[in-house]
């Protein structure tokens, strides 16, 4: 396989893995919550580094994943207290487990390829050179199994618990009164964020990787009022975004995650524009007819 | 041990990065108690990201390393990204989390996008500009800090200018309006500060760290106190000693990085207020509950007899 094809390939499956969960976050209003965890993230791995003193552990998954539910959980008992904003006690959790991993990085891991830099940017074009060996055998490129793993496991997921997953997200009281623990779903579904956002690290870094879970879903919302229309929608923007990503950042010799996160950008704030149901053109043109009605009643009284 | 204090509290570049992160703290926990106070604290957190591209572009437009330049790039960049979330979250049914998360990280991406191509082109001048990702105090020199002041001074005069307004505005918008103040005016004044004072942060602390000094300070402060002058001047003294006491601890050990430490002694102080304050803190509600408890259950005893 060409190197072009194979990095496409790779950011496909990347696109679509982080995308699928990120429907249920849009949906939720909980997508600053998983802007959190990609950053966190790294003081798992900077953890489970230590532990381990070996970057291609799965322990290292592990232990970000875990650090990742740890965030969420963090958030939600500050805002429990009920002290401060929802949105602040997210400010506060995430730049404070961040600093800390910073922090031990800079003292103690000075030596070892562990740097922020590569963990918040990540580059897809050196995904390639990582391959997996099985029995001495060249199967393909280490990023692209993970990532295909964490789809598998993304899409049964959603699969498997697609009413729990729908119900405690339109109605949680009603999912509770069915006897559905919201707070279970809640807990699964953020595990998933977390582990996806760290098998994306090293090819995405982890501020993109909040673009690759928002950008499809929110176009797809806006498309469609289907929880199933706006999932398949969700994965054929992902797809497109991608795949033109990749083709743009070669054409201009730049950072492929990041073209992607502006193609994202793009493609998403053009169907929030023109979206024929919910874009920004319908909706102040719907405010205009109001105003003229309301305005021409008004004669009418007067 | 002491001595070494004392060796560090009389070095200049000592004196000029602790001045130069205590205005910083002091002013972004002045203009961060509006941000808290509207439930707009996550827009700094977009803001200091979507600043990016517009470092990039005021870099290729001079080819130098002009940080005025740099600066109002970054400031541009950042009211259009505040434009087009206040867009996306008052006109549509998009919600203002999803704004935020998609404009933060794809204005990031075409920050990162810029920046390599600087790189791609040898230009000796682009050395450092990646330092405004993660933010460099310790690189911070005294023309940086006389920024800093004079700027921070332009924005307090302006907070005193228009207390009463900024005041309306952040709890009751809809009442400024009926008193006749132009919401537009005083919104985007207000966001415009807002975007200020994180421009002037990121290159001492980063993109990243910068938001939790515009929530830290005015959280703890908002535990003290309920009067809105109050709970600014707590800020603003939280924010400074933060600030300065985040340089004293990176600059006594060896490789501590300035921007986190500040950070971790911004959220220190944030979590002792949340334990401690005396009437909301969560220490003082335990007791008040054990307390009606206890009352309460006097009170069933003495129904009994």
């Amino acid at each position: 396989m060409s190197m072009i094809n194979e990095i496409t390939l790779i950011a496909i499956v990347v696109a679509v893995a982080c995308a699928l969960p990120g429907v249920f976050l849009v949906l939720r209003g909980t997508t600053m919550v998983s802007d959190a965890i990609t950053h966190t993230v790294l003081l798992g791995i900077v953890l489970a580094f230590f532990v381990t003193q070996d970057l291609n552990s799965p322990l290292l998954m592990i232990g970000a994943t875990l650090v990742g539910v740890a965030t969420v959980w963090s958030i939600e008992a500050l805002q429990q207290t009920k002290l401060l904003s929802n949105d602040a006690a997210i400010g506060i959790v995430f730049p404070l487990f961040f600093s800390i991993a910073i922090i031990l990085i800079t003292r103690y891991a000075g030596n070892v390829h562990l740097d922020e830099d590569s963990v918040l940017m990540g580059e897809l074009a050196f995904a390639p050179f990582r391959r997996l060996m099985l029995f001495g055998l060249d199967v393909g490129p280490r990023a692209l199994w993970t990532m295909l793993v964490i789809l598998l496991i993304n899409s049964l997921f959603i699969g498997l618990f697609y009413k729990e997953l729908k119900i405690t997200t339109f109605d949680a009281g009603f999912a509770a009164a069915l006897g559905f623990s919201p707070v279970l779903i809640h807990y699964g579904l953020m595990t998933l964020v977390s582990l996806t956002a760290v098998g994306a690290y090293d090819s995405v870094g982890s501020i993109l990787v909040v673009g690759f879970m928002v950008g499809p879903p929110l176009a797809a919302f806006l498309l469609t009022n289907k929880l199933h229309i706006m999932i398949g929608l969700t994965a054929v923007m992902a797809v497109i975004n991608s795949t033109a990503g990749v083709r743009l950042a070669f054409m201009l010799d730049t950072t492929i995650a990041g073209m992607i996160a502006v193609v994202t950008g793009v493609t998403t704030l053009l169907v929030f524009v023109f979206s024929p149901e919910k874009g920004l053109i319908k909706a102040t043109v719907n405010r205009k007819r109001e105003q003229k009605k309301i305005d021409q009643r008004l004669k009418e009284i007067s | 041990m002491l001595e070494q204090i004392r060796f560090l509290l009389n070095d200049y570049t000592f004196q000029v990065v602790a001045l130069g992160t205590g205005f910083l703290g002091l002013l972004s926990g002045v203009i961060g108690t509006y941000a808290t106070l509207r439930k707009e604290s996550l827009l700094g957190d977009a803001l200091s990201h979507a600043a990016l591209p517009g470092i990039g572009i005021g870099f290729i437009l001079i080819q130098r390393k002009e940080l005025s330049v740099l600066m109002l790039g970054a400031i541009i960049s950042g009211l259009i990204a505040t434009v087009i979330i206040q867009t996306m979250s008052r006109k549509t049914v998009v919600k203002l989390d999803s704004a935020l998360s998609l404009i933060l990280s794809s204005f990031f991406g075409l920050g990162l996008v810029i920046l390599t191509s600087i790189q791609n082109n040898p230009n000796a001048q682009q050395a450092g500009l990646s330092n405004f990702i993660f933010g460099q105090a310790s690189a911070m020199l005294r023309s940086d800090v006389q920024m800093i002041g004079l700027t921070g001074l332009v924005l307090l005069i302006l907070v005193a200018l228009f207390w009463k307004e900024f005041k309306v505005f952040t709890f009751d918008p809809m009442f400024g309006r009926t008193l006749g103040f132009s919401g537009k005016i005083v919104e985007s004044l207000l966001s415009t500060m807002i975007v200020v004072t994180i421009i002037l942060g990121l290159e001492s602390v980063g993109v990243i760290l910068i938001s939790a000094l515009l929530i830290g300070p005015s959280v703890a402060a908002r535990q003290w106190t309920n009067r809105l002058s109050l709970v600014m001047l707590l800020a603003a003294g939280i924010g400074f000693v933060s600030g300065v006491t985040g340089t004293f601890i990176s600059s006594m050990g060896t490789r501590i990085p300035t921007g986190p430490s500040i950070v971790v002694v911004v959220s220190l102080f944030v979590f002792l207020s949340l334990f401690i304050s005396p009437k909301r803190g969560i220490l003082a509600r335990h007791v008040a509950y054990k307390k009606r408890q206890k009352v309460f259950m006097k009170q069933i005893r003495s129904l009994e007899e």
